[in-house]
């Protein structure tokens, strides 16, 4: 068997054996320290001595152990007082886990007194068995940050760490898992890693958490459109930079670099998704994504579709950043000017203050109506203000080619 | 999403300043460190030598001229930093509140975002 392989097989098993653990024992800190143990002991064992037949089971037999052996130790003593209490006899059957915990493990890392930051880093390795290395380097923080962010939340979730959720408050939580998947997905998305770095792929990650998801809860319509939506935007991932590394927006790609049996899968889940089930946020975003997808050239783009979409959207969430976006589909379907009325409806809105979102859309409108002028000054302004260095350097660029080219629509922002 | 907590000080400001305030910008310094390791918050902190130990190299046609003293002449200079990870501009600023250097007429402490980030230990070179 391969490295992968069995690299991909126990993050697989991580969650469940946590899982197993956590339910039974509650004290979810010790819990992991000892799932992690497990874990680095099957990585040493099995290339030797093979998978085991059952190898949640044999996680969970060498992780109960090393509990055990947490538990010992001094500083745990009043911890394993309260454990005894949970389960008196100690006569829980370990070795035989029934149910997949992987859900509960997840709605379990977005607990509500977790900062975002806290729940992003414990979902990665409680769900995602990354180790608390890989995910410093994957969010460039000292590998001491990232342990002391992960063993605070865990410590957070100890102390309330009830597993058996109430069916209201599991609402809300899978809501905050969908948003930590997101925005996982969104920090490789986005990420510029220098040269010669290795830092684990998190968009790749992201996709696999929400895919498992997806097979926890079929019939969950978001959890599917946050999939697709996913699933669409990495199709692009390889013709959204040139040679040089240099961004280049959707309009201008070339689309036979994307990802076409990809986009037929998503977009086939997409299909089966809306057809079936009361649509929220992430598949109306998923099917803006799709209408892009589908267009054989840029100047095929149904932006009429694309424009009735995020006015849905818009009916679903508060964020001016959708209505900016929305800015940008009238523009294309019913010219700068209409698109112009729809920015200066929420340019003032106070949550966009020093975004630098504003105005590298009135800049593309600008640009469009001829004011090349005005253009130029409010694509210097945006990219004065954005954070992203890729994203500077182009409307840098696009500054300077004011009224010289066809201005290319600024990509669908995702607002985060 | 990274903040630069850039101290702004003012030399005279600090040698006018009395033995207690000095020891309680210090205490402060520490406290604040501790607080934000626990929190999981700190990426590094430095603090800078007098501006006057400043020099300045410049290449000008392959020639290289080194000037001692501070880039611009000013009363304030930056006197160190803190690199913090944090979820919101908010707390950023709420962080910077809790410099001791915040609270003393004369000093501030600027916040910038930091938009880009590599060495500190912070990633590891690709093993080929």
């Amino acid at each position: 068997m391969t490295d992968r392989t069995l690299e991909d097989l126990l993050r697989e098993c991580a969650p469940q054996v946590l899982g197993v653990l956590v339910s039974r024992f509650r004290q979810f800190d010790l819990c992991e320290d000892a799932v992690q143990e497990a874990l680095l002991a099957a990585a040493t064992a099995w290339p030797e001595s093979g998978i085991p037949e059952e190898p949640v089971g044999w996680l969970v037999t060498v992780a109960r152990r090393r509990l055990t052996d947490l538990w010992r130790s001094d500083s745990a003593r009043r911890r394993r007082e309260e454990a005894v209490a949970v389960d008196p006899a100690g006569t829980v059957d370990l070795e035989a886990p029934a149910i997949d915990d992987s859900l509960e493990m997840l709605l379990l890392c977005v607990h509500p007194d977790l900062t975002e930051a806290s729940r992003i880093a414990l979902t990665l390795r409680a769900v995602g068995g990354l180790t608390t290395a890989e995910i410093a380097r994957a969010f460039l923080v000292p590998e001491a940050t990232m342990a002391q962010r992960i063993s605070r939340a865990k410590a957070t979730i100890g102390a309330g760490g009830g597993f058996t959720l109430p069916a209201d408050v599991r609402t809300e939580r899978l809501a905050a898992a969908l948003h930590v998947l997101y925005l996982i997905f969104n920090e490789g998305y986005t990420a510029s890693a220098g040269p010669g770095l290795t830092r684990v792929d998190l968009s790749a990650e992201a996709i696999r958490l929400t895919r498992m998801l997806h097979r926890l809860l079929p019939a969950d319509g978001e959890v599917a459109g946050l999939l697709v939506l996913m699933l669409l935007t990495d199709a692009r991932r390889d013709a959204r930079t040139d040679a040089d590394g240099r961004m280049i927006p959707l309009a201008e790609q070339d689309r036979a670099g994307w990802d076409h049996a990809a986009i037929r899968d998503a977009t086939a889940l997409l299909e089966r998704t809306l057809a079936r089930r009361e649509v929220g946020p992430y598949q109306l975003q998923a099917a803006i994504a799709a209408v892009h997808a589908e267009a054989p050239t840029d100047a095929d783009t149904d932006w009429r579709q694309i424009e009735i979409l995020y006015r849905l959207l818009e009916e679903c969430t508060d964020n001016p950043v959708v209505t900016l976006n929305r800015a940008v589909a009238v523009g294309m379907a019913y010219g700068p000017e209409r698109g112009l009325e729809v920015l200066d409806r929420v340019a003032g809105d106070r949550r966009l203050a020093r975004h630098h979102r504003p105005d590298a859309v009135r800049a593309h409108l600008l640009d469009r109506l001829g004011d090349h002028e005005a253009a130029r000054e409010h694509f210097r302004r945006a990219a004065r203000a954005t954070l992203n260095l890729a994203e500077k350097r182009y409307l840098e660029d696009r500054a300077r080619r004011a009224g010289s080219a066809a201005t290319p629509p600024p990509d669908d922002d995702p607002g985060t | 999403m990274k903040y630069l907590l850039i101290m702004q000080i003012d030399p005279a400001v600090l040698e006018s300043l009395t033995e207690a305030q000095g020891r309680e910008i210090e205490t402060g310094h520490g406290r604040f460190m501790e607080e934000i390791t626990r929190t999981g918050e700190l990426i590094g902190t430095q603090a800078l030598a007098d501006p006057s130990r400043s020099a300045v190299v410049s290449v000008r046609d392959g020639a290289t001229t080194v000037t001692d003293g501070p880039f611009v002449e000013a009363k304030e200079y930056m006197g160190g930093f803190y690199v913090i990870d944090v979820e919101t501009p908010e707390r950023a600023y709420e962080l910077a509140a809790k410099i001791p250097d915040a609270g003393i007429e004369g000093l501030a402490v600027e916040v910038r975002p930091v938009v880009f980030t590599a060495g500190f230990g912070l990633t590891e070179p690709e093993e080929s």
